[in-house]
C-alpha cells in the first residue's frame, strides 16, 4: 500500500465536557424542582438553578465552539476528521428523527386506535357503552370523552403560509451551500441571510398561531388529545427551529469572518443539514396535524 | 505499510499522563474514559445490588417485617432503573471505549472530548434519581416500565425528578452510540475490513444503531409522562381521549429493542472468550454476524409481547408471539456457534471461559424461559409472576452480566498489566454460579405455581421457596465482594502480563504491551 495518512487529530484535556456535565445537571435537578414546585403553586430554587445551568451551558457551548473553530482553522483537521463530524451530525438528525416519531406514534395510535376503541370499534362495545355512550369518535377530535369541548386549527391559513415559508427557507439555504462551493460569498450571505429571515418570520407567524389558538379557539395543552399532539408536536419542532436558527445564524457570523471554504465547510453542512430536517418534520406535520 | 505524516506541531509523548483529579475530569483518552465507565458501573452494581438485597431481606419470610410497602415499591423500580442505565449499559460503553479503538486500530475515539462528555453526565443523572428518594413522598415507586396511571395519576412529586434524570441517562447512551458507530465506521485501521473486525466490534456496533433508533423513543414517553402529571395533557388518559395502553406501547417499543442493547455485547465478548480458550478460530464468524444484525431487526417488531394481556385484537397478538419466536433462531445460530467453536477444541478453563461457558447454559436457559412466555395462552398464566422475573434475571444476570464480569477477567491482565488471582477468581466463579443459581431457578416455580411479581407479601405456600431465594441473593451479594477484591488485588499488582496475554488470544489488542500505552495506534498498525 503506498498511501499517506494523515494523523488522526486527539485534542489534548478539555475542560468543556465536565462543565456541560455541571450545566446539564443544574438544568434537570432545577427543571424538575421548578415543575414540581409550579405544580404545588409554591416557589423554590428551581427556577434560578435552570437558569443558572442554561447559562452554564452557554458558557460551555461558547468556550467548546471557540476551541473547535480555533483548532479547525489553524489546520488540524484531516479529511478523515471532518468525515467523523458528518457522520456524528448525520446519526444525531436521525436520533431526532426517532424523538419526532414517538410523537407522531402518539398522534397515529390516538387517531387511529385508541378513538375508535372509545367509540366501540374492536371488541370494545362495552367500553363505549358504560364508560362514555355519548362519545363521537371524529377527528379533530374537538370534544373529548370527558367532556372538554375545543376548536380544530385549520390548516389552509397561517399553517399553510407557513409551509410554504419553510420550504422556501429550504431552497433559499440550498442556493446559499451552491453559493459557498462555488465561491460566490455574496450569493452565500445574501442567500443565508434570507434564510435566516424567513425562519424567524416562521416563528414569529408560530408564535402569533399558538396566540390565536389560545385566545380565539380555545385549543389549550390541556384540551384533549387533539391539543396534547398539536402542541406537543408543533412545540418540539419550534424549538428545533430556534435551535437550527441559532446554528445558522453562528454560522452567517462565521461566514462574515470570511470562515469556510468551498471544500471545508463543516459547520455550515451541519446546519444545513439540520435545517433540512426540521424543514421535512414539518411537513409531515403539516399533513398529519393539520391537513388530515 | 508507508509514510505517516504528522501534520501538526504538538507531536506528544507517547506515555505522558496528565496527572491528579484533572486527568480524570478534563480527559479525552478512551481508555481513561473506559476505566470510568467501569468503575461507575461497579459502583452502581453495588448500590443497585444493596436494593436488592432490602427486597429480599423483605421477602425472606412471608408477612410484613421491615420496610413498609411503599418503601419496597421504591427499591423495586430503583433497583430497576440503576441496574438497567446504570450498572450493565454503562459497564458495557466502558468495554466499548476501552477495547474497540484497540480491536480496530485507532489512535482513540472519533469524538473524544464529546467521549468524555457522555460520560460525566451519567453520574449527575444518577445523582437525581438517587437524591428524588430523599425528596418528601419518596422517590420513584412505579416500577422501573414507569406505566401511566401508576407514574402519572398516582405517582408522588418527584417524578418530574425521574423524568429529567432519564433525560440525561438517554443523552449520554445517544451520545455514547455516535461515538461508537463513528468510531468504527471511520476509525479502522486500512485494511481492517467489515468482516475482518472482531465480533465484539460487530455486536457494538449494531447495539449503537439500537441505541439511536429507541433512546430518543424513551425520552419521548418520560416527557409525554411529565407534560400528563404536571401540564394537563392527556396521552394516557381516557378521558381526554388517549389510551394508557399507549404509553405501553411506546415504552416498549424502546424497551424491547432495549433488552438487546443489554445483550448483543455479550454475545461479543463470549465471541471472543470462547475461541481463545479453545484455541480455534470462531465457529460461522460470518452468521454470526447476520444473526446479530437479523436479530436487533427483529427486536423492533416484537415490542407487544409484554402486552398480551391488555386486550390488543387477537391478530397483533399472534403477529407479535410469531415474531418473537422467530428471533430463537438467531439466536440458536448462536449458541450453537459457540459449541461448535469448541468442538474438539484444546480447552483450558480460566476464570473468563468459566464465566463465558456459565453464561452459554445459563443464558440459554433464560432463552427457553423467554420462549415460553412468547406463547400468548401461556403468557396469560405467567404475566406478572415471578417466572417473568426468573426470566429475565436469568438473561440479564447470568447473560449479562457474567459476561461482563468475563471480559473483566479478560480483559483486566490488558488493562493492569498484572495477571488477576486465578484461585480467587475461580472462587468467585463457583460461589457466583451457585448462588446466582439457588437465588433465581426457584422462582420459575414460584412464578408457575402464581406468586405475582413486586408486592412485598405473599401467600404462605411460597415461603419455603423464598427462604432459599433470599439466602441465594445474600449469597450472590457477597460472592461479588470477591470480585471487587481480585480487582483492586490486581491493579496492585501480581505476575507481569505477556502482550499476548492469553496463549490463544488474537487481534489487535494483544499486540500491544500490558499494560496497553495511554497512547496506542498513532499511526494504523498492519492488518493482515
Amino acid at each position: 500500500m503506498s498511501k499517506t495518512y494523515e494523523k488522526y487529530y486527539v485534542p489534548a484535556q478539555s475542560p468543556w465536557p465536565i462543565v456541560g456535565a455541571v450545566a446539564l445537571f443544574c438544568i434537570a435537578f432545577g427543571a424538575g424542582h421548578y415543575v414540581i414546585d409550579m405544580s404545588k403553586q409554591q416557589s423554590g430554587f428551581g427556577g434560578w438553578l435552570l437558569l443558572l445551568g442554561l447559562a452554564i451551558l452557554v458558557f460551555m457551548l461558547v468556550g467548546w465552539f471557540r476551541n473547535v473553530i480555533d483548532e479547525s482553522m489553524s489546520g488540524l483537521y484531516s479529511s478523515q476528521m471532518d468525515r467523523s463530524f458528518r457522520q456524528g451530525m448525520s446519526w444525531f438528525i436521525v436520533s431526532e428523527v426517532m424523538f419526532f416519531m414517538a410523537f407522531f406514534g402518539a398522534l397515529f395510535y390516538g387517531r387511529v386506535i385508541a378513538m375508535e376503541w372509545l367509540g366501540g370499534a374492536s371488541n370494545n362495545a362495552m367500553t363505549f357503552a358504560i364508560l362514555w355512550p355519548d362519545f363521537q369518535p371524529v377527528w379533530p377530535l374537538v370534544k373529548t370523552p370527558g367532556g372538554i369541548e375545543t376548536q380544530a386549527m385549520p390548516a389552509w391559513g397561517l399553517p399553510a403560509i407557513n409551509t410554504a415559508i419553510l420550504l422556501i427557507s429550504s431552497v433559499t439555504l440550498h442556493f446559499a451551500h451552491t453559493g459557498l462551493e462555488q465561491n460566490k460569498r455574496g450569493q452565500l450571505k445574501g442567500m443565508l441571510f434570507v434564510t435566516l429571515l424567513l425562519g424567524v418570520i416562521f416563528l414569529c407567524l408560530q408564535g402569533y398561531e399558538y396566540v390565536h389558538a389560545y385566545r380565539d379557539l380555545g385549543l389549550r395543552l390541556d384540551s384533549g388529545f387533539y391539543g396534547n399532539t398539536f402542541y406537543l408536536l408543533t412545540g418540539f419542532h419550534g424549538l428545533h427551529v430556534t435551535l437550527g436558527a441559532l446554528i445558522l445564524f453562528f454560522v452567517f457570523l462565521r461566514v462574515l469572518k470570511g470562515h469556510f471554504t468551498p471544500e471545508k465547510h463543516f459547520a455550515f453542512q451541519a446546519g444545513a443539514w439540520y435545517w433540512h430536517f426540521v424543514d421535512v418534520v414539518w411537513v409531515c406535520l403539516f399533513f398529519f396535524v393539520y391537513v388530515l | 505499510m508507508s509514510a505517516i505524516t504528522h501534520e501538526h506541531e504538538h507531536d506528544h509523548d507517547h506515555d505522558h499522563k496528565p496527572t491528579g483529579i484533572k486527568r480524570w475530569l478534563f480527559t479525552t483518552n478512551h481508555k481513561d474514559i473506559g476505566t470510568m465507565y467501569l468503575v461507575f458501573a461497579l459502583v452502581m452494581f453495588f448500590i443497585g445490588g444493596s436494593m436488592a438485597m432490602v427486597i429480599r431481606l423483605e421477602l425472606f419470610q412471608p408477612g410484613m417485617q421491615f420496610v413498609e410497602p411503599q418503601f419496597f415499591n421504591q427499591m423495586t423500580t430503583v433497583h430497576g432503573l440503576i441496574m438497567v442505565f446504570g450498572a450493565v449499559m454503562p459497564a458495557f460503553t466502558g468495554l466499548a471505549n476501552w477495547m474497540i479503538p484497540m480491536m480496530i486500530g485507532a489512535p482513540d475515539m472519533a469524538l473524544p472530548r464529546m467521549n468524555n462528555w457522555s460520560f460525566w453526565i451519567l453520574p449527575f443523572a444518577f445523582l437525581i434519581l438517587l437524591l428524588s428518594l430523599f425528596m418528601p413522598g419518596g422517590g420513584p415507586d412505579f416500577g422501573w416500565t414507569f406505566y401511566a396511571p401508576l407514574s402519572t395519576t398516582y405517582s408522588n412529586d418527584s417524578t418530574a425528578l425521574f423524568v429529567f434524570s432519564v433525560h440525561i441517562m438517554g443523552i449520554s447512551s445517544i451520545m455514547g452510540a455516535i461515538n461508537v458507530i463513528v468510531t468504527i465506521w471511520n476509525m479502522r485501521a486500512p485494511r481492517m475490513t467489515w468482516m475482518k473486525m472482531p465480533l465484539f466490534v460487530w455486536t457494538w456496533f449494531i447495539t449503537a444503531f439500537l441505541l439511536i433508533m429507541v433512546m430518543p423513543v424513551l425520552a419521548g414517553a418520560v416527557t409525554m409522562v411529565l407534560t400528563d402529571k404536571y401540564f394537563g395533557t392527556s396521552f394516557f388518559d381516557a378521558a381526554g381521549g388517549g389510551d394508557p395502553v399507549l404509553f405501553q406501547h411506546i415504552f416498549w417499543f424502546f424497551g424491547h429493542p432495549e433488552v438487546y442493547i443489554m445483550i448483543l455485547p455479550a454475545f461479543g465478548i463470549v465471541s471472543a472468550i470462547i475461541p481463545t480458550f479453545a484455541r480455534k478460530p470462531l465457529f460461522g464468524y460470518a452468521s454470526m454476524v447476520y444473526a446479530t444484525a437479523s436479530i436487533a431487526v427483529l427486536s423492533f417488531l416484537v415490542w407487544a409481547h409484554h402486552m398480551f394481556t391488555t386486550g390488543m385484537p387477537v391478530f397483533a397478538t399472534l403477529f407479535f408471539m410469531y415474531c418473537t419466536m422467530l428471533i430463537a433462531v438467531p439466536t440458536g445460530v448462536k449458541v450453537f456457534n459457540w459449541v461448535a467453536t469448541m468442538w474438539r477444541g484444546a480447552m483450558t478453563f480460566e476464570v473468563p471461559m468459566m464465566f463465558a461457558l456459565a453464561f452459554i447454559v445459563l443464558f440459554t436457559i433464560g432463552g427457553f424461559s423467554g420462549l415460553m412466555l412468547a406463547i400468548t395462552p401461556a403468557d396469560f398464566q405467567y404475566h406478572d409472576t415471578y417466572f417473568v422475573v426468573a426470566h429475565f434475571h436469568y438473561v440479564l444476570v447470568s447473560g449479562a452480566v457474567f459476561s461482563i464480569i468475563a471480559a473483566a477477567y479478560y480483559w483486566l491482565p490488558k488493562w493492569t498489566g498484572y495477571m488477576y488471582d486465578e484461585r480467587l477468581g475461580q472462587l468467585h466463579f463457583w460461589c457466583s454460579l451457585i448462588s446466582v443459581n439457588l437465588l433465581f431457578f426457584p422462582m420459575h416455580f414460584v412464578g408457575l405455581a402464581g406468586m405475582p411479581r413486586r408486592i412485598p407479601d405473599y401467600a404462605l405456600q411460597f415461603a419455603d421457596f423464598n427462604a432459599f431465594i433470599s439466602v441465594g441473593g445474600f449469597l450472590f451479594g457477597l460472592s461479588q465482594l470477591i470480585f471487587v477484591w481480585v480487582i483492586v488485588k490486581c491493579a496492585r499488582g501480581g505476575e507481569k502480563a505477556t502482550a499476548q496475554v492469553w496463549e490463544g488470544a488474537e487481534g489487535l489488542e494483544w499486540q500491544v504491551p500490558s499494560p496497553a500505552p495511554y497512547h496506542t495506534f498513532d499511526t494504523p498498525p498492519e492488518v493482515k
